[in-house]
Order: C-alpha cells, then sequence, then structure tokens
C-alpha cells in the first residue's frame, strides 16, 4: 500500500473572502494556490482557462476589482476581499452581452478555449474606450492568444460590439 | 473582404432532387452560446470525488540510461496517493504496437521511459496527489539515476557511423527508408536545358500549439474492468488501437468521452502513451486520477511537426520554364519515437508533385531518430514539408534562370480541363482551376502596383518582396497507403460514422464519430440534416463532442486530416437520408398511400397531393417510440439511422508505390507581401491574400475562419515559431515566453477570396480543408527571396527565417548562394 490516501491539513493556509460576479465566497486555501486554480478547482466556475505557465497567455484573465489581471500571475490570498468578474457574469439573464453576441456573429472563436479571456480583455477595454480603433482592439488582446482564428474576427467582433461600422 | 467568382449550383440534398436550404449558408454557430458564456466542458473542467491529480516525472537528459528510480521519499509526502515506474510499466503492459516496418518496428515504447530515457522532458515515473501542487512537489522528491549518453539533435548526424544509437532494439538511427520513383528520370533529365541543383534545404521543427494542453480524467470501473477516459485525444480510433493491445485488453475496455476540445491541429493525436499511465494508476490507486499537461510539459513532449533536410535535389528544366521533374532525398527527424511515424513517409505523397505538371520524380525518404521530442502530426501533416520544398524549387528555378514566379507556375500548373488528373503516383486530383485561383490571388494583392509599391517602400529605405505559396491540402486519407510503409499492415480505406434518430417528441438527434476542436460540426451537421429532412436547424440537436457508449464510432473515427466535410457530413447524410426514407414510409402507412407520396417539409411529413393531410414529427417519433400497437409486422422502421460512411478506395499497389491516396484535393493560392529593414533584417509582412477552393462550401464562414486559423499559424511558423535545441539536447522554447506565436499585433492586413470547384467524388461536393496553411510559410520564403534579390541574391533555405536569419542573408548572400548550382542539361 503506497501512501495513506490522506490529505493532511497544510499549515501554510489562510482563510479568504472573494466576491465573484456578485457572489460572495469564503474558502480556505493553501498560500501557493494561484487565483486561477481557487477559481476554477475551488469555486467551480470553469470558464476562466489555463492555456499556458508563464502568463502569457491570457486565457484566463478576468477582472479584480475593476482591472483586467492574468489570475494564474496572481496567487488566491492576494485576492483576499476583492471583487472578481469572470466570464461566467457577462450575460444576464442567459441574454448574451452584445460582446458576446458579436463574437458569435462574426465568426470570432472557435474551439472556444481562448473566449472568456479575450471577452474580459475586450469588456475590460470597451470601458475604458467606448469607441476603439483596430490597433486599440489589438494593443488591448496582446495578451491573449488565440491559435485558431487569426484574431481578425476577434478584432471585428470588438469593433461590432463598440457599435461601430465593420466590414463583412 | 471574401470573393466569390464562381457561382455553382444549389447543393444537391436528395438524390433526384435539387433545393435551396441551409447548406451554402452562414448560419449562426450551435457552439458558441455556451463557449462565450465560459459553459463549454473541456477535459479539465471535470471532477470527481477524491480523485487524484497525476504529475509525470520527466527526464533533464536527452540521452541517458535510468539505473534506478526510487520513490520511496515521494510515498512518504502527506497528500501523495501513489507512483508507477517505468519497471511496472514494463511488466504491466505491452510495448505499443509499431506502424514501421523493420527496423523502426522493433522499438519498444511503453507509457514511462523503461531502462533509457531518450529526450529532454521523457515521462520516468509517475506521482498521484490530493492536489496539483502535492503531485509536483512530490514529483521533485522521486530520486531518479542516470547516466548520461551521447547526444544526436542533428538528424544529418544520426547516420554517421560513430552516432550513438538511441534504439539498440533497432541497431540503427535510420528507422524506416523508402525509395519512390515514377516515370523515367534518365529521360528528364536527358531531355533538359538546365539542372538546378540545390544542396539543401531545411523545413523547421514547430508545431500549432493549441491552446489547451493534453490531458484526461480516467476512472477504473472495477466491477466491469472498463475504463472511462475523459480527455482531449483527436482520433479516439487510434488511441484505442495503440491502447488495447498494449493494455492487454479489448477495445470495449476503453470508453472515450469527449465535449470540447481546446484547439488541436493533430497535435492531440499521439497522446496514448499518457492515457495508459492514466489508466493503470487509476486501476493501481483505486481512485480516479486527472492529467492535465503543462505548457513547458507539451512543448518539451508532445507532437513536434516533423523537421525535414531536402537534400542534393537536381530539377530538370526546359529552357522555357517547363519543369520535367526532380529528384532528391528527404531526411526527416522524427524525434526519439515513432508515435504516428512513420506515416509521414508516406504522407507526402499524397500530393507528390504538388500542383504541377512534372511528371518524373524520385524521392528517397530517410527518417531517422534523434534525441529530440517526438514528431506527431501538425496541421497540414508531411504534405507541408513537401509542399514547402516544391514551391521552394520553383521559386528557386525561377530566381536563377531568370523567370517570373509567376509564369513558371502558371506554366506548370495542372490544367482546369485536365481534371480529374492523374499524378504520376496515381492520386486522382478532383477538380480545380489553380492558374485561375492565382489570377484571383494576384488581383487581390494588387499585382498591378507592385512596381509603384516597391518604389514606395524604396524611398522610405526598405525591401518590398512579394512571394507566392501554391499548396494542396489533400483530405480523406485512404489508410490502405500505410502498407506503403509496411506491407504487413492491415489497414485500408477510410470510415465515419452518424446516427440520426427521431424521438418521442419529435426531436431530431444527431451523434457524430468525431472529436471536434473548433470546426463548427455541430453547426455544419445540422444544417444538412435540415436541409434533408425539411425542417429548421433549431430542430435538429446535434450532440457535443464523441463517447464511445453512443456506439456512433467507427475505426477511423476522430478529427482529423482535413476530412469532416467528406466524411463526417457523408455519414451525416446517409444516416438522414435512411431517416427521412423510414418517415417517409411510416407516414405512408398512418396515411394510406405509397411512400413516394410523402413529402418532408416544415417539419412534418405530407402528402405531395394534398397537404392537409400530415403528420409532424412528433407524431412520427411517438408512433414508433411509444405508441407502435398495430402496426404492420413487417414495418422496418425504427427511426434510429446508423450510417457508415465509407469512401470508395482501393488499396494502393505496394510495388509501385501507387495508387489513389486521397479522396479530395483542396487548393491555396497564398500570397504574402513583405517589406524588411536591409540594415537589420527586421520585416514585417504589410500584405496578404489567400485564395482557397475546398469545392462546395457548407458553411463559408467556418470555412473562411479555418483558412484565417491556418494562415495565422504559417505566418507564426515562417517567421518566429521554432523548437531549437542546444547540443545537449534541452530544448530553448519550452514555453510561450521563448516560443513565440502571432499576437493581435503580429497579424498583416488580410483578404480572402475563393473559387468553388465542387468534387465530382462526393456526394455533396464538398473537399475536405483546414490545413492549408502551408501556402503561408511559403509566400514569405519566396517574399524574402524576392525582397533581398537586389542584396546579392541570396536563396531562402529554411521554412523558419526569423529576423536574424534574413541579415545572415542580407551580410552575407553568397553563403546562400553556394546551395544552388544551375548546369547544362
Amino acid at each position: 500500500m503506497e501512501g495513506n490516501g490522506a490529505h493532511r491539513a497544510v499549515e501554510t493556509s489562510k482563510t479568504i473572502t472573494v466576491e465573484v460576479n456578485g457572489t460572495t465566497y469564503e474558502r480556505e486555501v493553501e498560500t501557493r494556490r494561484l487565483l486561477v486554480h481557487l477559481i476554477r478547482d475551488d469555486l467551480d466556475l470553469t470558464g476562466t482557462h489555463v492555456g499556458c505557465d508563464t502568463g502569457n497567455c491570457g486565457a484566463c484573465s478576468v477582472i479584480l476589482n475593476g482591472t483586467l489581471v492574468k489570475s494564474c500571475m496572481l496567487l488566491a490570498v492576494q485576492a483576499d476581499g476583492a471583487s472578481i468578474e469572470t466570464v461566467e457574469g457577462l450575460a444576464e439573464e442567459e441574454q448574451l452581452s452584445s460582446l458576446q453576441q458579436a463574437f458569435s456573429d462574426h465568426h470570432a472563436l472557435q474551439c472556444g478555449y481562448c473566449t472568456p479571456g479575450m471577452l474580459m480583455s475586450a469588456t475590460a477595454l470597451l470601458r475604458e474606450n467606448s469607441s476603439p480603433s483596430d490597433e486599440e482592439i489589438s494593443k488591448a488582446i496582446q495578451g491573449n492568444i488565440c491559435r485558431c482564428t487569426g484574431y481578425w474576427n476577434i478584432v471585428k467582433a470588438i469593433r461590432a460590439a463598440s457599435g461601430q461600422e465593420v466590414t463583412e | 473582404m471574401s470573393e466569390t467568382t464562381t457561382v455553382t449550383q444549389p447543393i444537391v440534398v436528395e438524390e433526384g432532387e435539387t433545393r435551396p436550404g441551409y447548406a451554402g449558408q452562414n448560419v449562426p454557430r450551435k457552439e458558441d452560446k455556451r463557449l462565450v458564456q465560459g459553459e463549454g466542458v473541456f477535459f479539465d473542467d471535470v471532477k470527481r470525488h477524491n480523485m487524484g491529480y497525476v504529475h509525470f516525472v520527466r527526464s533533464p537528459y536527452a540521452h541517458a540510461k535510468i539505473r534506478s528510480v526510487d520513490v520511496s521519499k515521494a510515498l512518504e509526502h502527506p497528500g501523495v496517493f501513489g507512483t508507477m515506474t517505468g519497471d511496472e510499466v514494463a511488466l504491466l503492459t505491452d510495448p505499443f504496437f509499431q506502424i514501421s516496418s523493420p527496423p523502426g518496428a522493433h522499438l519498444k515504447d511503453f507509457c514511462l521511459a523503461v531502462g533509457k530515457a531518450r529526450f529532454v522532458g521523457e515521462p520516468v515515473a509517475a506521482v498521484v496527489a490530493s492536489t496539483r501542487e502535492i503531485a509536483r512537489d512530490a514529483s521533485e522528491l522521486v530520486e531518479v539515476d542516470y547516466e548520461p549518453l551521447p547526444v544526436i539533435t542533428d538528424a544529418r548526424e544520426a547516420l554517421g557511423e560513430d552516432a550513438p544509437v538511441l534504439h539498440d532494439d533497432a541497431g540503427t538511427n535510420l528507422t524506416w527508408e523508402g525509395v519512390y520513383e515514377w516515370g523515367d528520370l534518365d529521360q528528364a533529365f536527358a531531355e533538359a536545358d538546365r539542372v538546378v541543383k540545390i544542396s539543401e534545404l531545411h523545413f523547421d521543427r514547430f508545431n500549432s500549439t493549441p491552446l489547451e494542453c493534453n490531458g484526461a480524467l480516467v476512472e477504473f470501473n472495477r466491477g466491469t474492468g472498463q475504463w472511462t477516459i475523459i480527455t482531449n485525444n483527436q482520433f479516439p480510433g487510434f488511441a484505442a488501437i495503440m491502447m488495447g493491445p498494449a493494455m492487454r485488453v479489448g477495445l470495449d475496455k476503453l470508453r472515450f468521452v469527449t465535449q470540447d476540445i481546446g484547439g488541436g491541429f493533430g497535435n492531440k493525436i499521439t497522446s496514448h502513451p499518457q492515457l495508459v499511465a492514466c489508466c493503470l494508476l487509476a486501476r493501481k490507486l483505486k481512485r480516479p486520477v486527472q492529467w492535465t499537461e503543462w505548457r513547458t510539459d507539451f512543448h518539451l513532449s508532445m507532437s513536434h511537426g516533423n523537421e525535414r533536410w531536402f537534400q542534393d535535389t537536381e530539377v530538370a528544366v526546359k529552357e522555357d520554364g517547363t519543369l520535367l521533374g526532380f529528384r532528391t532525398t528527404a531526411l526527416d527527424d522524427a524525434g526519439a519515437w515513432l508515435r504516428y511515424e512513420p506515416l509521414g513517409g508516406v504522407i507526402w505523397a499524397q500530393v507528390t508533385p504538388g500542383m504541377y505538371r512534372w511528371r518524373h520524380i524520385r524521392l528517397d525518404f530517410k527518417q531517422v531518430v534523434t534525441n529530440k521530442a517526438p514528431v506527431s502530426p501538425n496541421r497540414g501533416y508531411s504534405r507541408m514539408q513537401h509542399l514547402w520544398f516544391t514551391e521552394r524549387i520553383i521559386d528557386i528555378v525561377a530566381h536563377e534562370l531568370g523567370l517570373d514566379p509567376v509564369e513558371v507556375r502558371k506554366r506548370n500548373y495542372i490544367k482546369a480541363e485536365e481534371m480529374p488528373y492523374e499524378t504520376p503516383n496515381g492520386c486522382i486530383y478532383d477538380s480545380g482551376d489553380y492558374s485561375k485561383m492565382l489570377d484571383v490571388a494576384l488581383d487581390l494583392i494588387g499585382y498591378g502596383e507592385l512596381d509603384a509599391k516597391r518604389a514606395d517602400a524604396e524611398s522610405r529605405g526598405r525591401l518590398l518582396g512579394l512571394g507566392i505559396g501554391s499548396t494542396l491540402d489533400s483530405g480523406t486519407n485512404n489508410f490502405g497507403q500505410s502498407r506503403l510503409i509496411n506491407p504487413e499492415l492491415q489497414f485500408s480505406g477510410n470510415n465515419e460514422v452518424a446516427t440520426v434518430k427521431l424521438d418521442i417528441f419529435g426531436e431530431i438527434v444527431v451523434t457524430l464519430g468525431t472529436t471536434p476542436q473548433g470546426q463548427s460540426h455541430e453547426t455544419t451537421a445540422s444544417q444538412v440534416v435540415a436541409d434533408i429532412l425539411g425542417c429548421s436547424i433549431d430542430d435538429v440537436n446535434v450532440r457535443a463532442g464523441h463517447d464511445s457508449y453512443w456506439n456512433s464510432h467507427a475505426g477511423f473515427s476522430g478529427t482529423y486530416a482535413s476530412q469532416f466535410a467528406v466524411t463526417g457530413l457523408g455519414a451525416v447524410k446517409g444516416a438522414t437520408d435512411m431517416l427521412a426514407g423510414e418517415m417517409r414510409k411510416l407516414a405512408s402507412v398512418v396515411l394510406g398511400c405509397a411512400p413516394e407520396d410523402i413529402e418532408l417539409a416544415e417539419g412534418q411529413a405530407r402528402m405531395k397531393a394534398n397537404p392537409e393531410a400530415a403528420l409532424p414529427f412528433m407524431a412520427l417519433g411517438a408512433i414508433i417510440n411509444a405508441n407502435n400497437a398495430g402496426l404492420p409486422e413487417d414495418l422496418d422502421v425504427t427511426l434510429n439511422c446508423r450510417y457508415v460512411y465509407r469512401p470508395p478506395f482501393d488499396p494502393p499497389d505496394v510495388e509501385r508505390k501507387y495508387g489513389n491516396l486521397t479522396l479530395t484535393y483542396a487548393a491555396q493560392v497564398h500570397v504574402a507581401v513583405v517589406e524588411v529593414d536591409p540594415e537589420t533584417g527586421v520585416y514585417e509582412v504589410v500584405g496578404y491574400v489567400a485564395v482557397d477552393d475546398c469545392g462546395k462550401r457548407i458553411n463559408p464562414q467556418v470555412v473562411e475562419g479555418q483558412v484565417m486559423g491556418a494562415t495565422a499559424q504559417a505566418l507564426g511558423a515562417a517567421t518566429h515559431e521554432t523548437f531549437t535545441y542546444d547540443e545537449d539536447g534541452n530544448l530553448l522554447t519550452p514555453n510561450f515566453y521563448d516560443y513565440h506565436v502571432p499576437h493581435a499585433l503580429d497579424m498583416p492586413p488580410l483578404a480572402t477570396g475563393n473559387i468553388e470547384s465542387p468534387s465530382p467524388f462526393t456526394s455533396m461536393g464538398t473537399k475536405g480543408m483546414g490545413e492549408g496553411g502551408g501556402a503561408g510559410i511559403h509566400a514569405v520564403c519566396a517574399a524574402l527571396q524576392d525582397a533581398l534579390s537586389s542584396r546579392g541574391k541570396p536563396i531562402v533555405y529554411d521554412s523558419c527565417n526569423p529576423y536574424h536569419r534574413v541579415w545572415e542573408l542580407l551580410s552575407d548572400p553568397e553563403a546562400s548562394r553556394q546551395r544552388v548550382r544551375v548546369e547544362a542539361g
């Protein structure tokens, strides 16, 4: 028999409180636990994804206290007391946000793995800049890797969501 | 942005009947609603009570004997559930079946390294613990005693007399070789006015790096002996035939389940070793185990694309640029194991002459093993390397003989009126008009203003160049081609399955055998079904993903190698035609008429002559499933129709290496314009056009999306993406810091165009597509060579040209020119 199967309590843990999409959660977490793993594994909000282990890909992007962050680049304990927005909070009552709808309309997603991070980056952009240029959009999603679309349709969708004209 | 220059008839949805419908339309994707809300289910989203997390202990050496593996300290670590080592694996499993003929056939490949590690990152042991973090910590406590051995990282050195041999069982690093020759080379070179000799070209090692890495959640049912493998493997049919024999169990013991997959591009075909390790651990530890590959682990160990050297190439050319033939040696670097190889040694032959009419071709394919990560399919698998090579020939010949690359292409392209065209090795190009595609592409890029653009760039101190890449995306494999690799193999043909049923409340339910990774199968399948049944796509429920328990799969099921529009939709059409026939038959019994008197329209089965006499689909579903007393005994209707699509193939002639290797041949003509800073070699792609022809398009927007994605991957591969190793076999680009994939700001302006040449060989005129990115790699190479031409005519000899390589070409053009010689024929 290998191992005793028991998960012994780890001393280096801390109880934290976070508000995610309007719901408050209290969890005991290991101090080294990444915020993205708190969100995905402990809160079961699996829309936020992991695509790398170096902070490059942006699939884990969330909005924390109004600021766009990569949730793999923060420890869960650093988010203690924070208000977090994830992709699950974008639609209201099953009604897609205009940004989500634009992603579908303009075929801005294929496999959908990068999409939650893209949507959060774009949400943060549009709050700051209601009428961004293509260049500004590309810059805003520079921290989000997509391997399926080549970004052209993503830029178009974000532009459309901002109410600007796009060419088909 | 998109331009359709050929309008074809509405799609034929039923034999003898043509009606406009959803096919050919951009309908909203069924997949999107869940994916934009973060409600997709990827394998890592699935959890089980008390599951353990798997972490692999990986070799830090590229080549080393494993003297011992000691897991005792890891086992003592709190939270660790158990471990596994190569010694256990060697007892519990048999080596994976090898596709290769000898000597490659003799490799003994297990799910963990046994006795020896052969590349940095090779799994040597596995640890399972209660959290990801503890599993990772404990894996550091596994003590492996290695004895380092000499390392081979360059395929060209693998054949040296003193080269260390990776696999003693094979006795050589040359694990497979095949000489292909068609036509009459002697005659071709005798007829030639010029012979262009190219000493060496290199296709670089990279892959498509899907954003979601590999992984699985594996459960073992002790009562039935069955494993449930919730995974993102994209070719469960292949994984099953690799895993079953190795684990000494029948295929019914392996249940593969998938919903959403975060990109695949071929890179998720060969995860079977890790899946076996997870199966063994789930059984041993009596608990579900979960493995999520880290990004660094993916780069270190999974599915690199085939790196290939083309050596001693000779091209026979007439004075006017007519190409007669070529001979070359293709030296392919498979990395340490033959996980899908040596199939790459024949897959290239699907497109032997590229788009060109030359008839005399000899290619000596040599595949060697090296101390690098194993290769396996990568979008454009093996054809991309070969087509890059043939395109390089075209542009080098044009460059050296002072000919116009556009003219050389047009002179040598297979002509539209020659379709279907039989290639020198018996492949049948089904349809296409390559010259016309080139015209469309040149028009979109503004070829007429090229000189003015060049002058403008020059005035800004930049060198402007234009390059063309014209390639084929051969789709729907005839697996009989594997016999050209190993005549003992008993594979041929291809298949895919769909099941379409009508349920009690009138629900139309479609079950596929495929494993889509973004290719919109739920959407396009519903388009085909709705057109045949005469209903709305909203009434068609296509199950997401794949599950062996659905019994809607066959031996070649999966999503790979450009085929869904043919095999997948062919199966959907076949099953739906069957269901439509049964619905007519049932309605005719109820309404008291002949089946031919019934039509399906507006969600009803009704009499053509009297549309008032109608049964809604719900009534049909209810009668068969829940209200069937009194039906005629001989009424053969289940309303649950399973159809296996089987493309029309014969096994190829093994002796002559001759036969049709794929059913359809989609085409791409891409044009890139680059501007180079001659002081530094830094360049930018400033314009790009992609013209594609994949026959009839069921959903043009989805097709364009595939074109865009393949183009972006090509641009990455052409400019930056490379798996580079140091001399000790350390991968220098093991993550997205060092391995630079394109970001949004890297993308050039893009225009797409298309023509539609329906395939005469498929039921809907469709062709498989999605792998056309190879055109882009070459277009950039050709554009660079054009741009640098005024600076000493350097030769672009590598598929990947980061700025430093361009700078080298600028600073020492003669070094690259040494590779090329033109002789009188």
